[in-house]
């Protein structure tokens, strides 16, 4: 199979956040900020391209009746390690992150590409779905940052763009997450027709 | 390869192995990072505490955790006593926490020799962002509601505008406002408290909040 055209199917196609409306909790709740956003793409890329890889190896040593509980256990694992090593060495985004790290576990995209595409295809298109799903929703949610951010704050990745005066606070908070994501679908489909 | 069949011991096996690899690898990277994350955690915690009490150059010469009841509801306050450079005391920083608007709002706060504010952070909040989550920066020196520089040794604890005191209140977050002023005068009350008799420790006092 073509690694470019799985690469890209990720990104464009079935992108997670504006294709396949995957994930949405992290997904609205992480995005107060780009960096914020961009970080926790990072994280879940890091544990789905892990996980895909891994699973895609187990694949045939798995029983069907168990399987699910094997890919939760092996993703959860995943996230542990990130987790620790977050903890360890990058303490400022795992203090912005919180909770929502541990939470990767039940991403639904993790299990979903665990599922729809580990289970079924080889370890190294397995490795660039993980790549092109990870890259496609890092993506959207530093978009979805990026916008949010200079909306509420008047700032784009911390360096600031627009006076205090006219910066609406809704787009920091939950509603404006989802304001601002219905919109960004609404252009994503445009563009896609076009 | 084809793919193993779902009998009973094949599952078992397969459940068994798999949790058995992963709490290896789990118990792996947990043994080296562990030490990185203490040091990390001392870090921010010695950073905070140069950074409230204004000063470079210290040692913390004493560390005390006290338990009171607060409320009905047992609050943990650590209190780090400070010394400068050449040994002389000047004054402690105090861990200390309250309810907020959205959860626990935790605090460190300086104190000199006299009961002066000389500074805080914020450790720990889920406060609204955009709104109670301005207090990091609301109370410095140069925020509107600036406590630095307080004196709390007259007694009169610090209260914000609403309630009749002469603190501004953060716009819209009055309630985290109260919360962060209520740490404030818990982190004073521990502070003097052990300062008054420093040998007879915290088993006999349980005074509650300062409300």
């Amino acid at each position: 199979m073509n690694c470019f055209k799985i690469l890209m199917n990720g990104i464009v196609k079935e992108n997670p956040t504006f294709v396949l409306l995957l994930g949405m909790c992290p997904t609205l709740a992480t995005t107060t900020s780009a960096v914020n956003g961009m970080s926790m793409g990072l994280a879940t890329m890091f544990v789905l391209i892990c996980s895909n890889l891994a699973i895609s190896l187990i694949k045939s040593l798995t029983p069907d009746m168990v399987r699910i509980p094997v890919f939760v256990v092996v993703i959860a694992s995943f996230v542990t390690i990130l987790q620790m090593c977050l903890e360890a060495y990058l303490p400022s985004i795992n203090k912005s992150l919180g909770i929502y790290i541990p939470l990767i576990v039940v991403n639904c995209i993790i299990l979903g590409r665990a599922e729809a595409f580990a289970c079924k295809n080889g370890p190294v298109a397995s490795l660039f779905d993980g790549i092109g799903i990870g890259l496609g929703f890092t993506l959207a949610l530093t978009v979805l940052g990026m916008v949010r951010e200079l909306l509420g704050a008047g700032s784009v990745f911390g360096v600031v763009l627009l006076p205090e005066t006219y910066n609406v606070l809704l787009f920091v908070l939950p509603p404006g997450a989802f304001i601002t994501l219905g919109f960004l679908i609404a252009i994503v489909n445009k563009f896609k027709k076009a | 390869m084809k793919k193993l069949e779902s009998s009973l011991t094949n599952m078992v096996v397969v459940l068994v192995a798999v949790a058995v690899i992963t709490g290896g690898l789990l118990a792996w990277v947990n043994n080296f990072t562990a030490e990185p994350i203490r040091v990390q955690k001392e870090l921010v915690l010695a950073e905070g505490i140069k950074s409230v009490m204004g000063v470079d150059d210290i040692t913390v010469t004493e560390k005390d955790t006290i338990t009171e009841n607060v409320d009905g509801k047992d609050c943990e306050f650590v209190l780090h006593k400070v010394s400068d450079a050449t040994g002389k005391f000047i004054g402690a920083a105090v861990e200390s926490s309250s309810m907020g608007f959205g959860g626990d709002l935790k605090l460190l706060v300086g104190f000199d020799a006299e009961g002066k504010v000389l500074g805080y952070t914020v450790l720990q909040h889920s406060e609204t962002p955009g709104l109670g989550a301005k207090a990091d920066k609301w109370f410095q020196k140069d925020g509107k509601g600036n406590i630095i520089g307080r004196d709390l040794s007259d007694g009169k604890p610090l209260v914000v505008d609403k309630d009749g005191g002469d603190v501004d209140a953060i716009t819209a977050s009055t309630i985290t406002t109260r919360a962060f002023l209520k740490a404030v005068n818990q982190a004073y009350a521990v502070y003097a408290g052990q300062d008054a008799d420093a040998s007879s420790g915290a088993s006999k006092r349980a005074h509650s909040g300062e409300e």
